[in-house]
């Protein structure tokens, strides 16, 4: 340390917050290409192209509108989890619950939705009930991680882990059991909601809503968690805790409020996944992306608007996983590979932040 | 005297127990070790898929289930390395870095796995320990894997080495107080690194327990998160070797209910049983963090205990 105090985001001005924002956007470029360059030698060892391998990804992510809205299709649960993750995280808590919140909202979906269209309820009226029963239940299920870490000192991380495994649990047991559709042979489910109930796509695309509701709360949470007082204290207490109870700011109150929301924010991610493409609650909702999520916040550095961008990057790199596959005889599993490598690098990519001197601050003479 | 149908159940989960434990076994105690240098892996989910994969490609190009055994120790040993030196860097977050290896691992062996889906490899055979009883079903439950007993003697030496011997101390030193550390002249990130390597060793074995004993083939989806459990089991286990060992039977029991039930043709309801010991475990952490227990039993450099 040399003693003098470096700006941070929140007081940098001028040419330090050019320099920052350089930072933050070449290091995390860097890290991408690396990947690129590693995954290229690793495809010339197995006598692939990597030019056309990458053409591919373009293609398949971006190349056609029809690659782009499903890139987009793909990106909307993750921009959703990786809010959940982003919005404690900036509080400075690591709940990495947004799969369970994701499974028991879509759940609370499925299940609320049936007596509702059994009472001759509109659609119009249904999926609102619906989607505020999937975000009060994702809620709810954070918000105990966060009650326990504030009254009881209970890790949020290994906490928000089990609840997870809790709440599938919880969702098979039903799912196999009571709720279970019998027309549901070998995938047990619940009873689908039908086609007249479903979640439309945004008109004249194959997208469905809940790319929007994402694009809303990214930004809408980005104004909360840097333009108000609210956010202003979040970020006090995420920096810290002790500091901002001294302050009395109501510490315990700003948790809950995080954990409801990150909780929210997975448990819409659950109801888009029910409402608008499995129609019903199975173990389909157990697909990895509260985990996607979580890596998709770091990469963003938790900023909900750098969520976006991010997402829809890794959709692209999914969505192309199809044409790759044809195209190339690779295995499917090339996508999942090159997105662990990209993370794996730009995690480590971390470490550099600060350090280059053509980012640092001149030192004052 | 118990209903015959009693005893079936019984004597199934007895089997089932020890044959779900031992994958719960490898990586409890390879993340117990972990740990206990202060560190913590929560990809061992990667390294367990990994480690599968490799074991049955191995297991089936050479004809040799144990060299396919030492090739999952290897992949797993690699997947620890990558996560020991890349959290070794400052200011980067190893819970992220444990989640991104995670699924670097199942990326990995899924791309490399896809060719062995379909061929039978050799499996590793299990000890016949019920020849001496004539129930066909004790028969069955007794048929226990040898590396069941690899694991709970790497269990019993690692209680022994932790407590008795140099690296022992200097690893539990490390986990407890980075300063001391230094202090005696010890690398706390060499210490950590080779913890994190040799933990991931341990995954790996639990994975070739996966694919050539039990479920016995490889598949994509034949792990189901016992690696991601890790975590939970070692705040069971109470980072306690020993623990370790009733921590995995008590999971694996839980996993055992249903299958046992179904014997007897109760297919309904077990899904309680296997949320039981999260929620037993989340219950044991409610109450140790109040008595500060875990400030007790848990190394006092483990950032979620903090």
């Amino acid at each position: 340390m040399d003693g003098t105090i470096k700006p941070t985001a929140a007081v940098a001005v001028g040419g330090a917050r050019l320099r920052m924002t350089a930072e933050a956007i070449v290091i995390p470029l860097a890290s991408v290409c690396a990947a690129a360059v590693l995954f290229s030698l690793f495809l010339l060892f197995l006598g692939k192209s990597p030019g056309q391998f990458f053409a591919l990804i373009w293609q398949g992510g971006f190349g056609s509108s029809f690659s782009i809205q499903n890139t987009l299709q793909r990106s909307s649960p993750i921009i959703l989890t990786a809010l959940a993750f982003a919005v404690p995280a900036i509080i400075g808590l690591t709940m990495i619950g947004a799969e369970g919140a994701l499974v028991l909202g879509g759940f609370a979906a499925a299940v609320t939705a049936l007596p509702l269209i059994a009472i001759g309820l509109p659609a119009g009226l249904t999926l609102p009930l619906v989607a505020v029963a999937a975000m009060t239940m994702g809620a709810g299920l954070i918000m105990i991680v966060g009650w326990l870490r504030h009254a009881r000192s209970v890790n949020e991380t290994i906490s928000s882990l089990l609840l997870t495994y809790i709440a599938i649990a919880t969702m098979s047991f039903f799912v196999e059991g009571l709720l279970r559709d019998p027309g549901s042979a070998n995938k047990p489910s619940t009873t689908p909601i039908g086609k007249d109930y479903m979640v439309g796509n945004i008109p004249g695309t194959d997208v469905h809503w809940g790319f929007v509701a994402g694009l809303v709360l990214a930004v809408a949470l980005w104004v909360l968690m840097a333009r108000t007082t609210f956010g202003f204290a979040a970020r006090v207490t995420g920096g810290n805790p002790r500091a901002a109870k001294a302050q009395g700011l109501p510490v315990g109150g700003l948790i809950l409020a995080c954990s409801a929301i990150s909780g929210a924010c997975a448990g819409l991610a659950g109801f888009f996944e029910v409402t608008a493409i499995h129609g019903q609650a199975n173990a389909s909702l157990v697909a990895g992306y509260g985990f996607a999520g979580i890596l998709v916040s770091f990469l963003a550095r938790h900023n909900p608007l750098a969520i976006v961008p991010i997402a829809i990057l890794f959709g692209a790199i999914e969505a192309s996983g199809g044409l790759i596959q044809r195209r190339m005889g690779l295995p499917d599993a090339t996508s999942a590979l090159l997105q662990g490598l990209i993370f794996v690098l730009l995690l480590a990519s971390d470490t550099l932040h600060g350090r280059l001197a053509i980012f640092r601050e001149k030192e004052a003479r | 005297m118990l209903s015959p149908e009693v005893l079936t159940v019984l004597i199934a989960m007895l089997g089932g127990a020890i044959r779900v434990s031992t994958p719960y076994l490898f990586v409890a105690l390879g993340e117990t070790l972990t740990e206990k240098s202060g560190r913590i892996n929560l990809g061992l989910e990667g390294n367990l898929v990994l480690g599968a994969m490799m074991a049955y490609a191995v297991s089936f190009h050479s004809g040799q289930p144990w060299l396919g055994v030492l090739a999952a120790c290897g992949a797993g040993l690699f997947l620890g390395l990558l996560h020991g030196v890349i959290c070794s860097l400052p200011r980067v977050n190893d819970i992220a870095v444990g989640i991104a290896l995670m699924s670097f691992g199942t990326g990995a062996s899924f791309f490399f796995g896809k060719p062995y889906i379909q061929p039978q490899a050799p499996r590793l055979e299990g000890l016949a320990l019920g020849e001496w009883s004539s129930n066909p079903a004790l028969k069955q439950a007794l048929q226990i894997n040898p590396l069941f007993f690899l694991g709970i003697a790497i269990a019993v030496f690692l209680w022994w080495a932790l407590a008795n011997t140099r690296p022992g101390l200097i690893l539990r030193m490390t986990g407890d107080s980075e300063a001391s550390a230094r202090a005696m002249g010890v690398n706390p990130v060499r210490v950590r690194i080779l913890a994190t390597v040799a933990g991931g060793g341990l995954a790996g074995i639990g994975g070739a327990f996966l694919s050539l004993s039990y479920p016995g083939s490889w598949n994509e989806g034949l792990s189901s998160g016992q690696g991601l459990m890790a975590v939970a089991l070692v705040i069971f286990a109470r980072w306690n070797p020993l623990r370790c060992v009733w921590a995995a039977l008590l999971f694996g029991a839980a996993g055992a209910i249903g299958p046992a039930l179904q014997s007897v043709g109760i297919s309904q309801g077990y899904y309680f049983f296997n949320a039981a010991p999260y929620i037993l475990t989340l219950f044991i952490m409610i109450a140790s963090a109040r008595a500060g227990l875990a400030a007790q039993s848990a190394p006092g450099e483990l950032s979620i205990v903090k």
